[in-house]
């Protein structure tokens, strides 16, 4: 009599054969002797703006470093008081050993900056919306989502048990027309984000807002792209267009402006704190090392009055989107909408080679491609540094055009 | 026609303005592999069915329809018939 079910000597089923057409894919890519997009080493990092890579000094242009926040003296100084008094990491999570007073003060100056009573750091940005999106909703509870969502939300609704309903991107009537189908008594979470990553196209707030609240939804805006630059306070679009009120809970990341890593949720909801319980990725992991967080309490203490800084980072942006305009690359926004600017490309072949071109010119851009972009466009993504020089931003310009010809991208008369 | 019948020819109405492949469809043709549609277009199709009959289908609910013939009944299902 034989134990278990499986027959003597069954060959293993390797696991990986559902990843052979992406293999193949990469190797079609790199055979035709491209620089690899996703495996680019950055040597040695000489600013926010700067670096060594793959042996060649590199304007970077594809990073969040939004406010050069990473190399900021005081940031820096706070970090290593850090490193040296509380030592390289909490080895716990932040239910148990691991929440220092290094986490508490970070969570005190998110609510400075974003005068709310409540804050809750987690680990990372990609974490925040996974437990917030996931814990905040449960069976019989619908998510609504915008199409154009990042992965992170996405991976929220799947964790969540509640069921998920998408709207067109940006489309207030579309948001409705769902809303409208849904039952009355559900319990509703609209989910929506101030810049979306992909275009850098800003979302029509207010109207989005008001169409939530009217079917009496909590609403949870990710303002990754924002913090620093928009609004009064810097707080992020959502303040810019005056919707604070309806908001009843803001995500954001420590990995963009603020120049490190981490996530968080700041809210008034006066029941916010129990969240620390039930969230899985909160208490399910590793608090951020002390340095990180007192990295971020200062950084997000210095936006605060950053105001130079902002002014010069929607400069150099507008420099850049009307450079690029000007010399006839399609963009994405008709007008830069945030400090991302999107270059359309119109096939694959064309992104990865002008994408490899301006790398060996010395500009480094994000490529990105279906699925990861909306509507299946091909881009060349542009995220600008407050810290870019005219003189950075000009030399760009010059390589893009350099390199549109060498990949033989046809440019537009400009209108 | 009958009431599924009817759902039938809206849903084939419907699959022919994505239909870049140009096939025959019928009940049994499933939308990933024989209408090769990848997640971006199976997003705006169904969009359009939910348009089109008033309804919602979750994404979960939507990632158990395989076939056509799947797709009729589940509208049935979400009307409530």
């Amino acid at each position: 009599m034989t134990a278990g079910g499986a027959p003597e000597g069954a060959a293993a089923r390797d696991l990986f054969s559902k990843f052979d057409p992406l293999i193949q894919q990469r190797e079609q890519l790199l055979s035709t002797g491209l620089t690899d997009p996703f495996n680019l080493v950055m040597e040695r990092v000489e600013s926010p703006t700067v670096a060594i890579c793959n042996g060649r000094r590199t304007i970077l242009l594809g990073t969040y470093n939004y406010m050069g926040m990473t190399f900021d003296p005081d940031v820096i100084a706070a970090g290593q008081a850090a490193l040296r008094d509380f030592g390289a990491g909490t080895t716990g999570s932040r239910v148990l050993n691991g929440t220092y007073q290094t986490h508490k003060e970070c969570e005190q100056a998110l609510m400075d900056f974003y005068g709310m009573d409540h804050a809750m750091v987690f680990s990372t940005g990609y974490q925040a919306n996974l437990g917030m999106v996931s814990t905040l909703t449960g069976k019989g509870d619908f998510i609504i989502l915008d199409a154009d969502s990042h992965a992170s939300i996405y991976d929220g609704c799947k964790l969540s048990n509640a069921d998920t309903v998408r709207f067109r991107h940006n489309d207030v009537a579309d948001l409705e027309k769902r809303l409208n189908r849904l039952p009355a008594d559900a319990g509703k979470l609209v989910v929506l984000e101030g810049v979306y990553s992909m275009l850098g196209d800003v979302a029509p707030l207010p109207e989005l807002v008001a169409v939530a609240k009217r079917h009496g939804a909590m609403v949870l805006v990710d303002e990754a792209h924002g913090m620093g630059f928009f609004g009064k306070h810097g707080r992020g679009v959502y303040e810019e267009q005056g919707v604070a009120d309806d908001v009843d809970f803001v995500v954001g990341t420590f990995s963009k402006s603020v120049g490190t890593v981490g996530g968080f949720c700041v809210s008034n909801h006066p029941k916010f704190e129990v969240l620390r319980f039930p969230c899985r990725p909160y208490t399910f992991t590793a608090s951020l090392p002390p340095a990180v967080v007192a990295c971020a309490a200062t950084s997000i203490r210095k936006l605060m009055t950053a105001h130079d800084k902002r002014a010069r980072l929607w400069e150099a942006t507008r420099r850049l989107h009307g450079g690029l305009k000007a010399r006839g690359f399609k963009l994405a926004t008709e007008t830069p909408e945030s400090a991302i600017v999107s270059v359309l490309m119109p096939d694959q072949e064309t992104t990865a080679l002008m994408w490899s071109t301006l790398i060996e010119l010395g500009v480094y851009v994000n490529m990105s491609w279906p699925p990861a972009t909306p509507a299946g466009v091909f881009l060349l993504r542009c995220s600008i540094c407050a810290l870019h020089s005219d003189a950075q931003i000009d030399s760009v310009l010059g390589k893009f055009e350099q390199a549109a010809q060498m990949a033989g991208l046809a440019l537009h008369e400009a209108a | 026609m009958t009431d599924r019948e009817e759902r039938l020819y809206a849903i084939l109405k419907l699959i022919e303005e994505f239909n870049k492949k140009g096939i025959e469809v019928t009940e049994a043709t499933r939308f990933a592999q024989d209408l090769e549609w990848d997640s971006l277009t199976v997003m705006d199709f169904v969009a359009a069915v939910e348009d089109e009959f008033d309804i919602i289908i979750t994404m979960n609910r939507a990632a158990e329809i395989e076939t056509v013939g799947q797709l009729v009944d589940a509208v049935a299902e979400l009307k409530g018939e």
